[in-house]
């Protein structure tokens, strides 16, 4: 037990090392990069919350959901409408939008927890088709397929504008940052390892005095609030909303980064979401036919590397230490 | 007060009464032996006990409490606790996490939202000895789907009992046990002290016979007798289900 604690705690200062060095190269790249490769940099912090948020249903809770996209797109238009509709500040607008994604995880929550399995996953894609229903039917509150144009960027106060976009990017760096960190901490938290053990087996876990529902209802809303805090900083990174962020696709891109990157380890899901989001911009300079490209990447992985990237990682140095 | 008092209850499966109107009471700190051939309605009776089936009717009462209509994490929460027939493990997770994970759910020294969130440290020291206890710590790190079938039964029977059950279902302790591990778990429910009251299924009678301070026997769903090892013993109706009539 010592050896192994000793072990941990290497491991932990290995971790806080890597986290301090991350921030340190994230502070600096505003200096380094080009707009265009910041904006980069930006989408693959917003998507690696995202996939991060779904990967608390799929890898720790053993929830596969299809319909994550929902969450995402219902704070992004919140803040949208909220912000050009009403004028809120960003500090009333995006505290709204999440317990608006609470109330909206409420009620999706309370009626896809009735089923599991494969009925969960197409019952989360058909609430998500509702959610995107209404968005792209509603024209005169969303403008339908036309989306929400010209969402200002967020001012902090009267004199100090985030229009620029060094302290944008460090607006959405300082957000996306606590999100990752109280995500992480939760998932370790005791209520993550109860989530873990739900996903290993329910019955024993009620046999254990736990109360099983509740701890899938309450990851599902958690989920989807850090789902929605991304999406709503994806709606002012983009400075528009349409119902493409709802959608299908957006759902199975999501739920792809986190098999590629390898679900229930957190940051397995953050490394799918930087490739997705890099081989998306790079393929797109190319050719239309992205969809072709994310096929093959999802028959690839589900063939050679079935755990994601840091499955396929942690196998390859189990075998070398074997041999 | 009985310790668990069961009262009429039946169970159909589809047309098939695996329970018919079986009642019994047990005393607080007895333990209680349930046996009967194959397909007695053993198994039936702890799923509704533990609350993993519904009684068709009747009713069951934990200390004087009607437990009949709560689900299964309600009962263990009052000290209702089981192993399974089926190892039912978190496979995945390491030993030491499994055994963490039973001792996290009775753990009551903080807040509930304290509780969530901020793992408690003693459960640690608690794990590392019971693990002990049970020739398991060389094991804490390996997944438990990596240790050997006769370890695993027997990490099912610690989960149970290290939530400090007031009442105890043990659906066969030593099936799948080797031949040296089977002293090591006998000792062990010896020793448990007696404010847990143990109903247990059991097939070896040497086992069986030296824990029982009474034996129900079930045969086709109902209760065919009840009494002391020794009224058991030499009840004419028991030996001839269990030898055969011809």
């Amino acid at each position: 037990m010592r050896a192994a604690d000793a072990n941990s705690s290497v491991k932990s200062r290995g971790i806080a090392a890597l986290f301090i060095l991350t921030v340190l190269v994230l502070a600096v790249l505003p200096d380094l990069l080009s707009t265009y490769y910041l904006g980069l940099v930006i989408e693959i912090l917003i998507f690696a919350l995202f996939a991060m948020s779904l990967d608390l249903l799929i890898g720790y809770t053993g929830m596969a959901s299809l319909g994550h996209a929902a969450y995402f797109g219902v704070a992004a238009y919140a803040v949208g409408l909220l912000a050009i509709k009403l004028h809120w500040s960003v500090w009333s607008a995006l505290p709204a939008a999440l317990i608006i994604v609470a109330a909206v995880a409420t009620l999706f929550g309370l009626l896809a927890l009735r089923t599991r399995g494969s009925y969960f996953l197409m019952i989360t894609l058909a609430l998500s088709q509702v959610a995107w229903g209404i968005a792209f039917g509603w024209r005169s509150l969303t403008g339908g397929d036309d989306g929400l144009p010209n969402l200002p960027r967020p001012e902090l106060a009267a004199h100090w504008s985030l229009a620029g976009d060094r302290p944008f990017y460090f607006f959405i760096l300082l957000l996306e940052g606590a999100g990752v960190l109280l995500l992480t901490r939760l998932a370790t938290s005791p209520f993550g390892f109860a989530l873990r053990g739900i996903r290993e087996s329910e019955t024993r876990m009620q046999a254990l005095g736990y109360d099983v529902w509740r701890y899938k209802f309450a990851a599902f809303i958690v989920a989807a609030v850090f789902a929605g805090l991304a999406g709503a900083l994806y709606a002012y990174y983009n400075r528009f909303v349409s119902p493409d962020y709802l959608g299908v696709f957006r759902s199975a891109e999501v739920l792809l980064m986190v098999i590629l990157g390898g679900a229930g380890t957190l940051i397995g899901p953050a490394i799918g979401a930087a490739v997705i989001v890099l081989l998306e911009n790079l393929v797109s300079a190319y050719t239309e036919r992205w969809l072709i490209v994310i096929g093959t990447i999802y028959i690839l992985v589900a063939l050679f590397a079935p755990n994601g990237i840091i499955g396929f990682i942690r196998d390859f140095r189990a075998r070398r230490a074997k041999s | 007060m009985s310790a668990l008092s069961v009262t009429d209850i039946s169970r159909n499966f589809e047309g098939v009464q695996a329970l018919a109107n079986v009642s019994f009471e047990v005393a607080p700190g007895e333990r209680r032996l349930i046996i009967g051939p194959n397909g007695a309605g053993k198994t039936t009776l702890f799923n509704i006990l533990a609350g993993s089936y519904a009684a068709s009717s009747g009713r069951v009462a934990l200390f004087g409490r009607d437990i009949t209509h709560l689900p299964a994490y309600a009962r263990a929460r009052l000290g209702l606790s089981r192993t399974f027939q089926i190892t039912n493990l978190f496979f995945r997770l390491t030993v030491l996490e499994n055994v963490l994970l039973a001792l996290q759910a009775g753990n009551t020294t903080a807040s509930p939202v304290l509780r969530l969130l901020r793992q408690d440290r003693a459960l640690l020291a608690q794990a590392d000895a019971l693990l002990a206890r049970w020739e398991l710590s060389e094991h804490a790190g390996h997944a438990a789907q990596d240790i050997s079938y006769g370890q695993q039964r027997q990490l099912d029977i610690l989960l149970a009992m290290a939530v400090a059950p007031k009442v105890l279902l043990l659906d066969e302790p030593t099936a799948g046990l080797s031949a040296a591990e089977v002293p090591r778990v006998k000792a062990i429910l010896r020793s448990l002290a007696r404010d847990t009251t143990v109903l247990m299924i059991e097939h070896d009678m040497d086992v069986a016979f030296e824990l029982a301070d009474r034996i129900t026997v079930l045969h086709q769903g109902r209760l065919l007798a009840e009494g002391n090892v020794e009224a058991i013993r030499n009840n004419p109706q028991v030996t001839e289900i269990y030898l055969g009539s011809d």
